[in-house]
């Protein structure tokens, strides 16, 4: 945990975009605790939309939202910056959307609830992949579905 | 639930009946008119044609039989004819007058078998019998008003019906007339009845055969023998009745007074006047045809119950196999919709599942954000410092309890992907290796795989495999922690088999529970930790893939998981 809060890193751009609104609110603040800039979305559109006014590093999308797919979601952000990292954070997980998520270039996958270390190892973890290379994301999966 | 099903099945045997035994009477009845119909039909024609033939020649032989009785008794009565107008010719009236010549040529004409003339007499034109020569002392009889000198008279020769006379005994005569000198006179000879009685009689054949003469008027000529007064009645009636043309032989069949049916075959003698008639009864005379009808009967009757026995078996037996296919097809029913029930529990139990993780998540964040206040606040110092944050680790625990359940869940309830596919094992572990560095990393556990390039494909489901492999790879993480230890995985091929081995130098299994590591809701994991159906989950996901899984452990030296799979088709052909 101390590692975690201690190293924030300098690009921390962290876009939320999940129509759980109070999962939304406290995962930002925790976030926010831990150095990372934190802008969030209620909805698909919503999340698309900001991200076209702003640069972010990495984007949380849920994977059923009531607007939009998650899957979808990402597929136009991947369209719209290619260089954006996404992370698929959701609670209707299944092994089968994992891999068509990774598929559609996600960088990371997680189930909900998961540990905020563990979102944060992978949100840094992507971070830091970006800087090293841009390619080969497939070796950087992190614990899809510890239960399967 | 097997049991529940075997105690259904057993309650419902009983209840089939109704249905079943209408279906039974209707097959017994179809089979039978099938079967019984073709059988009366030919067996009834060729009966009856043979019947018919037989009944033909059997009448041909007794026609043939009474003709030529018919000319035996003409031949006879020929030759007393003959006998009478050689003597009547041969001699002048004044010698035949005498008696002593009459009697001397009664005596000539005796034959050896029988007497024919019984007596000799000669009648004037007035008719007085003037000489006499026989055992009746007739003497000067007159017959003047005899019914037959009056034939007799008109006649060169003449043959009287039977009739009693002075004698008062039944017998009839043969008269020859003569002129000689002007004056007409009558040769007169008795014919000896018995020895022509028993002439008609010889003709006998079967056990009621018999034969007799009546004359037009339907009265008997011959000794009435075994006939009673109602058979001659009868035989009359038959005669008059049917016989009009007394020329020729014919035959008539008719019923007796007592029912039974009777065979005449007539043949007419004397010209017409007297009729040679055959009584026999029919079925005497057809004995033949009437055993062939009994045994026919006989055959008919053991067939039909033959048919009928093996009918009503084979139906039975159909119906039966009927009734146990249909009890088949409901237990299948309910097997089918207990199976659907469960796929449904499997979909809402996901579903929960889902919907719970949401709020989960939020309840642990939410843990996780007054964990983070409390580190800060003033709070730090106040008694309840150490109660709060205790609070907080178990809400954040049970959370993860929970997780834990509903991730199970959903893997318990998962659909599996719809179709096997052919896979390459090799990246499926790369995979899984991937997916699991995580817990490695913490585990201080180091994995190394050693993966045969060229391995052939397999007929699987990935995220089955995926299932497989994770678990046990998980298992042997649980198993090596808190110390960590090797984990090995290899790839290789065996007799047409993809092996897969993974290895640990953990603890090991000790024997006594080895054997049971499969069985569902098996665990050596705390309460709360571990369901016990990932083992036997991998067991069965394995199995349907036509593969297997097995162990090997020894206590302190670590465990090894084999999984086998049969190598796909398609790749097994390059």
């Amino acid at each position: 945990m101390n590692r975690t809060r201690a190293g924030a890193p300098p690009e921390n751009n962290v876009l939320i975009t999940d129509d759980e609104v109070e999962y939304v609110r406290v995962l930002s603040k925790r976030l926010s605790k831990r150095g990372f800039e934190v802008t969030t979305a209620f909805s698909g559109s919503e999340g698309i939309r900001i991200a076209r006014q702003k640069d972010f590093d990495v984007a949380l999308v849920d994977l059923k939202m009531e607007d939009m797919d998650g899957l979808e979601v990402l597929k136009i952000l991947k369209k719209m910056i290619p260089d954006i990292a996404v992370i698929i954070l959701t609670g209707h997980g299944s092994a089968d959307a994992a891999r068509e998520g990774l598929k559609l270039g996600a960088s990371d996958y997680l189930s909900k609830p998961c540990d905020l270390e563990e979102l944060i190892d992978a949100i840094q973890r992507v971070i830091r992949h970006k800087h090293v290379t841009d390619c080969n994301i497939q070796s950087k999966h992190s614990q899809v579905d510890q239960s399967l | 639930m097997h049991m529940k099903y075997a105690i259904n099945r057993g309650d419902e045997l009983p209840e089939e009946s109704s249905y079943h035994r209408s279906l039974k009477r209707k097959i017994v009845v179809t089979i039978l008119l099938m079967s019984i119909t073709p059988l009366v039909l030919i067996s009834g024609s060729i009966l009856y044609y043979l019947e018919a033939s037989y009944k033909e020649k059997a009448v041909d032989y007794l026609k043939i039989v009474v003709m030529k009785h018919r000319d035996e008794i003409d031949s006879f009565l020929n030759e007393r004819l003959v006998d009478l107008k050689v003597i009547a010719a041969s001699h002048p009236l004044d010698r035949l007058v005498n008696p002593d010549f009459l009697e001397a040529k009664l005596q000539a004409m005796h034959g050896a078998q029988s007497l024919g003339f019984v007596d000799l007499g000669v009648v004037n034109s007035e008719g007085a019998q003037i000489a006499y020569a026989g055992p009746f002392k007739l003497g000067r009889a007159d017959y003047y008003d005899a019914l037959w000198f009056r034939r007799a008279a008109i006649q060169d020769s003449y043959i009287s019906d039977v009739f009693m006379g002075l004698r008062g005994l039944p017998h009839f005569i043969v008269t020859v007339r003569k002129e000689s000198n002007g004056r007409t006179w009558i040769l007169r000879g008795t014919v000896d009845f018995e020895s022509f009685n028993a002439l008609v009689h010889g003709i006998r054949i079967g056990e009621t055969g018999l034969a007799f003469i009546l004359n037009r008027s339907g009265e008997l000529q011959t000794e009435a023998g075994p006939l009673t007064v109602s058979d001659k009645k009868q035989a009359a009636q038959v005669i008059t009745a049917s016989a009009t043309s007394m020329t020729e032989v014919r035959v008539i069949e008719k019923q007796d007074r007592e029912g039974s049916p009777t065979l005449y075959v007539t043949a007419p003698l004397k010209d017409g006047d007297w009729l040679l008639v055959y009584r026999q009864n029919a079925r005497d005379a057809f004995s033949v045809i009437y055993r062939a009808r009994t045994i026919a009967a006989a055959v008919f009757v053991s067939a039909f119950t033959a048919i009928v026995i093996v009918t009503v078996l084979i139906a039975r037996n159909m119906v039966q196999r009927i009734a146990d296919a249909d009890a088949q097809k409901r237990l299948m029913n309910e097997q089918v919709i207990h199976a659907g029930k469960l796929a449904s529990i499997g979909e809402l139990a996901s579903g929960v599942a889902h919907e719970i993780n949401n709020p989960l998540a939020i309840i642990m964040e939410e843990a996780g954000w007054m964990e983070d206040l409390l580190t800060e606040e003033d709070i730090r110092g106040t008694a309840n410092y150490e109660e709060y944050r205790r609070a907080l680790e178990q809400i954040r625990a049970q959370g993860k309890r929970c997780k834990g359940i509903t991730h199970k869940l959903l893997s318990f309830a998962r659909k599996t992907d719809p179709e096997p596919k052919d896979i390459q094992l090799n990246e499926i572990v790369e995979e899984v290796v991937s997916l699991s560095r995580q817990r490695i990393k913490y585990g201080n556990v180091t994995i190394a795989s050693h993966m045969q390039p060229d391995l052939p494909c397999v007929q699987a489901s990935p995220s089955e495999m995926q299932q497989v492999l994770l678990n046990i790879i998980n298992n042997s993480l649980d198993a090596m922690e808190p110390d960590g230890g090797n984990i090995g995985i290899t790839t290789r091929t065996e007799n047409a088999q993809v092996v897969i081995d993974i290895e640990d130098d953990g603890p090991g299994i000790p024997e006594s529970i080895l054997p049971r590591i499969f069985d569902p809701f098996f665990t050596t994991k705390a309460v709360g930790r571990g369901t016990g159906l990932g083992l036997s989950i991998c067991y069965g996901i394995v199995q349907k893939m036509e593969g297997e899984l097995s162990v090997a452990s020894s206590v302190g030296k670590g465990t090894v998981f084999h999984i086998r799979l049969p190598v796909s088709p398609d790749s097994r052909s390059d």
